[in-house]
């Protein structure tokens, strides 16, 4: 247990070192966002309309921006060899990799959300659907993008194929992501997409971190 | 018992599978010329017209076979991804790598022939149905793996990653299917199921049975050609390979 803690407070203080990284990601998810409504035009009727669908997709791209540095620092450096030689089973390290991930580039996205929802006249009930959304969904995103990550690891070309890679994986999240804010706003209710969002989250949370394992290995080996 | 295990297990090596492969493509591809040819026969000439869609309905033939052999060969690319993680095979990784590109092919085939079709049937070239949007996810899900498998350099590394992401492709098309299909859906129910009787012409069952019979033993042929080219490449630095006659000649 004190590695997994001694793992994430380490990819933590990384991450604040360098907080250009998960600036980056959050100023792309805002910049994405406001291109919308240059693009198509500022009726809010439209905009409410499509919000739930662009910053899903705006927090999807944002989310996967970061993915290709999860595991290459420690690839490079020869961290994570000594990870898959310690006594901790490995997965449990990625595990706690995947969550450090998730803290750094996730839930700073979750947060900005609702103030990019607001550029689309969205309600405040609608918000607080979008925010949860969102919180069950992207860890769903970096469980995900682990296995992506693991796979294309010391790859050339990796970022444009994990792209490739991981992008289809992530239409159900996306579907039932947008689906429950657009439920919501159209009245009928965002339970049933939100339960299936968590049941997917918690499903990836088993097994992602074994498949990034095994993907892990192969890169190591 | 015994002895049967061992002659399956023989083929697991390439040395062995490569003159077997030779053996056989030859005759799954004239079974797939024959099937084909019956098939385009009971298609084209046999099947009545259909009442609400003329003629255009043909299509049918071509676009329900492929889009069958694409989802069917993405699972036996991942039984052989299975396969091969499981007994560490070097054969398992050529043949997913043998079957991804016909698979790729015969989902873009169905796509294509399905924009085809709805054209004069729905009026667009593209709807966003449950069924067309999970085909082209799953086109996407053969075009990472190809990708995925042609990036890296070391063939044997490529093939066992490539095998990962079979498998996580694999659990994840009923989750993508059920999730597009809830989020949409206006194609026409499914037109031949294993519940109810069939709702159309015996000759058109007929005719549509034979294509996807045909464009099976078609993959199977294109698959065991090509798993002998890739089988040759990797191998090329051993003496066997070097022995065999048509490489002296």
């Amino acid at each position: 247990m004190s590695a997994l803690w001694a793992v994430i407070r380490r990819d933590l203080l990384l991450a604040m070192r360098r907080k250009s990284e998960v600036l980056t990601a959050l100023f792309f998810f805002a910049i994405v966002s406001s291109l919308f409504p240059l693009g198509i035009g500022p009726e809010p009727d439209m905009l409410r309309k499509i919000a739930p669908g662009v910053l899903w997709v705006g927090a999807l791209l944002a989310a996967m921006l970061s993915l290709n540095r999860l595991f290459a620092a420690d690839h490079q450096d020869g961290t994570l060899e000594q990870m898959a030689l310690s006594p901790t089973p490995l997965a449990l390290l990625v595990s706690s990799k995947v969550l450090a991930h998730w803290l750094v580039s996730g839930l700073p996205l979750v947060l900005l959300a609702p103030v990019l929802g607001l550029q689309f006249d969205l309600s405040p009930r609608s918000l607080a659907v979008l925010m949860i959304s969102l919180l069950l969904g992207t860890p769903l995103l970096s469980l995900i993008g682990a296995i992506g990550a693991a796979l294309t690891l010391g790859i050339r070309g990796g970022g444009v194929l994990l792209s490739l890679l991981v992008l289809p994986l992530y239409v159900p999240a996306l579907i039932f992501g947008a689906g429950a804010v657009e439920a919501d706003i159209s009245g009928l209710g965002a339970g049933g997409h939100l339960s299936l969002l968590a049941a997917l989250t918690v499903l990836a949370g088993f097994f992602a971190p074994w498949a990034a394992t095994a993907a892990l290995r192969i890169a190591l080996e | 018992m015994n002895n049967r295990l061992i002659n399956w297990f023989k083929f697991a090596s390439p040395q062995s599978f490569y003159p077997l492969a030779g053996r056989l493509w030859p005759w799954f591809a004239a079974l797939a010329a024959i099937f084909c040819l019956a098939g385009l026969w009971l298609g084209f000439f046999v099947a009545p017209t259909d009442a609400q869609q003329g003629e255009g309905y043909r299509i049918i033939f071509v676009h329900v076979a492929a889009s069958w052999m694409s989802m069917f060969i993405y699972c036996v690319i991942a039984f052989w991804a299975a396969i091969g993680i499981v007994f560490n095979t070097r054969l398992s990784g050529m043949m997913t790598s043998a079957l991804a590109p016909t698979g790729a092919l015969f989902a873009f085939l169905s796509l294509w022939t399905g924009a085809l079709w709805g054209k004069p049937m729905w009026g667009a070239w593209w709807v966003w149905d449950a069924r067309l949007t999970s085909e082209l996810i799953l086109f996407f899900l053969y075009l990472g793996f190809i990708a995925l498998t042609a990036a890296i350099d070391d063939p044997r590394r490529a093939d066992r990653a490539g095998a990962i992401l079979a498998l996580v492709g694999v659990v994840n098309i009923p989750v993508i299917y059920f999730s597009v299909k809830w989020w949409n859906t206006l194609h026409q129910g499914a037109s031949v199921s294993l519940t109810r009787a069939p709702s159309m012409a015996q000759t058109m069952l007929w005719g549509m049975l034979l294509m996807a019979l045909a464009f099976w033993m078609y993959a199977i042929a294109i698959a065991l050609y090509r798993v002998r080219v890739i089988i040759l490449e990797r191998e090329r630095h051993t003496t066997w390979v070097a022995d065999l006659p048509e490489i002296k000649a």
